[in-house]
């Protein structure tokens, strides 16, 4: 930052994600009290992180895997074949994109006593909150995969890919969509409450608990199509590509051309929401230290 | 001279009170938008200021006289309504020492924390960590959680990560009163070690007869107006003149 001392700067305009990048250490160190100060004084710590998703997906399974009959078996044949395991990684997904972007949308106003008192790019927050999410993600991806290998999953470099691209989708989509939630948050804390209701929706927007297939069958294949241009739906769908699909015998059909045409597709539709969150946030962000 | 901070005409409102609910906006809107939904506080009126590198200036003036304001508009906390400021350097404030630490971090943690939310690199703190420490004189302690700390504690470290950050312009709003007497006779060393170094200074405070050793500029703010601007000893006289 001393390169800038033979000339007069503007204090308070900051470079929006750019600078987020340049302060990658405050960043890190962030991230790294959130880690440590969310499970502080419980006995179980991070555990938890793995023993809430646990028990979600247990809840799930038994209620609709075996009770609604989603789940293939000899007495149902036209359930899903493992069903628990594309619940599972569905679950993941949704559960990584609901707390980046819960968090993310009240991090600005559960920072403001920072935001009043020092400069720093604001941006900081949503960012930190999106990453402290993956942190807690990655243990949900390990059980998963543990899952998965015990059914003899195989996936192809292809699958692989399917899955970072999924992974990117979501990321990209709650970051964009935390910046934007919560800039406005500091203007009108309906925000926070917009966005648990557009989680809950998200959560059965896209084909987590059901078959896409159930979809097309009652809806017709124009509304299909309207369902498919949400985002999450298709990195769900690429996470069932990457994991799931190479459990079973492979004769359940995905979507068309997921990977030439969807994922291309939504990671352009996530570029676009980040930049509109990173606009909004940053015409919202001078006004923040006194609105707080 | 080079100047270090550049104030240029700036204006400053705020907001006092906010019509959040619909119903009140319906009305308004009903109403043909007759009045104002919101009160306005004019906080600074045209102000411009320049202050030099190696200057010590104390911003002085009463309650609500928009000297923190400014402070504010100094650090990029703020952003004016209008005008410009423009500052050459890294800024870095003894604002309300203390807020970016978090209670159940240990000292060791908060002083990384801090240091690095006030602009220091890892590097940085590395160096100086040992320094810092000392000059807070709480080695013991350092890795118990913050929470566990005696008010005083908590400041001296505070401040200790504050003066260690090492910037080009210095703002001081209302911290001086820190510890008990020899850790306050410290700070006030270690500022006034800070101007003789070169450094630039920017002082709020109430206490005057301690501004008056530390700053040899004062500038005197009255309602968001900048009434006076010269010597510390004359500012401080005007000020009490009106008391």
């Amino acid at each position: 930052m001393s390169s800038s001392v033979d000339e007069l700067t503007r204090p308070g305009v900051g470079g929006g994600l750019t600078e987020v990048f340049r302060t990658r250490f405050l960043l890190h160190l962030l991230v790294r009290k959130e880690l440590k100060v969310r499970y502080r004084g419980s006995v179980l710590g991070l555990m938890w992180s793995y023993v809430k998703p646990g028990m979600q997906f247990l809840v799930f399974y038994i209620a609709l895997g075996v009770f609604l009959g989603l789940e293939n078996s000899p007495r149902n044949p036209d359930g899903l074949p493992n069903y628990a395991i594309y619940l599972f990684s569905g679950i993941v997904l949704i559960n990584f994109f609901s707390e980046a972007l819960g968090n993310a949308s009240r991090s600005i106003v559960n920072n403001g006593g920072l935001i009043k008192k020092i400069y720093l790019p604001r941006e900081l927050f949503p960012v930190a909150s999106v990453w402290v999410s993956a942190v807690h993600f990655f243990p949900q991806l390990v059980i998963l995969l543990a899952a998965c290998l015990f059914a003899g999953w195989q996936p192809s470099a292809l699958q692989l890919a399917a899955a970072a691209g999924g992974f990117v989708v979501v990321a990209l989509l709650a970051t964009g969509l935390g910046l934007l939630f919560g800039a406005i948050n500091v203007y009108f804390r309906d925000s926070e409450n917009f966005v648990d209701m557009l989680l809950m929706v998200a959560t059965w927007a896209s084909p987590v608990m059901y078959a896409w297939t159930m979809v097309v069958d009652k809806l017709g294949q124009f509304w299909f199509g309207v369902y498919q241009l949400n985002p999450i739906t298709v990195g769900v769908e690429l996470f069932h590509f990457a994991f799931w699909v190479p459990t079973t015998d492979g004769s359940f059909e995905l979507p068309e051309n997921l990977m030439s045409v969807w994922l291309p597709y939504a990671l352009l539709v996530s570029a676009a929401v980040l930049l509109l969150g990173q606009i909004t946030f940053r015409r919202l962000e001078g006004r923040f230290a006194q609105e707080l | 001279m080079t100047t270090a901070i550049e104030v240029k005409n700036i204006n400053k409102q705020f907001v006092l009170r906010h019509t959040r609910s619909i119903k009140e906006a319906i009305v308004w809107l009903l109403k043909g938008r007759k009045g104002d939904l919101s009160e306005k506080f004019h906080a600074l009126h045209n102000v411009s200021l320049e202050v030099g590198a190696g200057e010590a200036v104390a911003l002085l003036g009463l309650n609500g006289s928009g000297k923190s304001t400014l402070l504010k508009h100094i650090s990029g906390v703020l952003v004016p309504d209008d005008g410009s400021v423009r500052t050459r350097g890294r800024v870095a404030g003894l604002i309300e020492v203390g807020a970016g630490f978090h209670p159940d971090l240990s000292g060791r943690d908060n002083v990384y924390l801090n240091g690095a939310i006030l602009g220091m690199s890892e590097a940085d703190i590395d160096e100086r960590f040992a320094s810092i420490i000392e000059f807070a004189e709480i080695e013991k302690f350092i890795d118990t959680e913050v929470k566990f700390y005696s008010s005083g504690m908590y400041l001296r470290l505070a401040f200790s990560v504050a003066v260690h950050t090492d910037p080009e312009v210095f703002l001081v709003d209302e911290i001086l009163a820190v510890g008990d007497e020899p850790f306050q006779r410290k700070c006030i060393e270690k500022i006034q070690q800070l101007a003789a170094e070169g450094k630039t200074l920017v002082v709020v405070s109430h206490d005057l007869d301690l501004v008056s050793t530390i700053c040899d500029r004062g500038v005197l703010l009255e309602h968001g107006n900048i009434t006076f601007d010269g010597p510390i000893s004359e500012g401080i006289a005007k000020l009490r003149g009106h008391v």
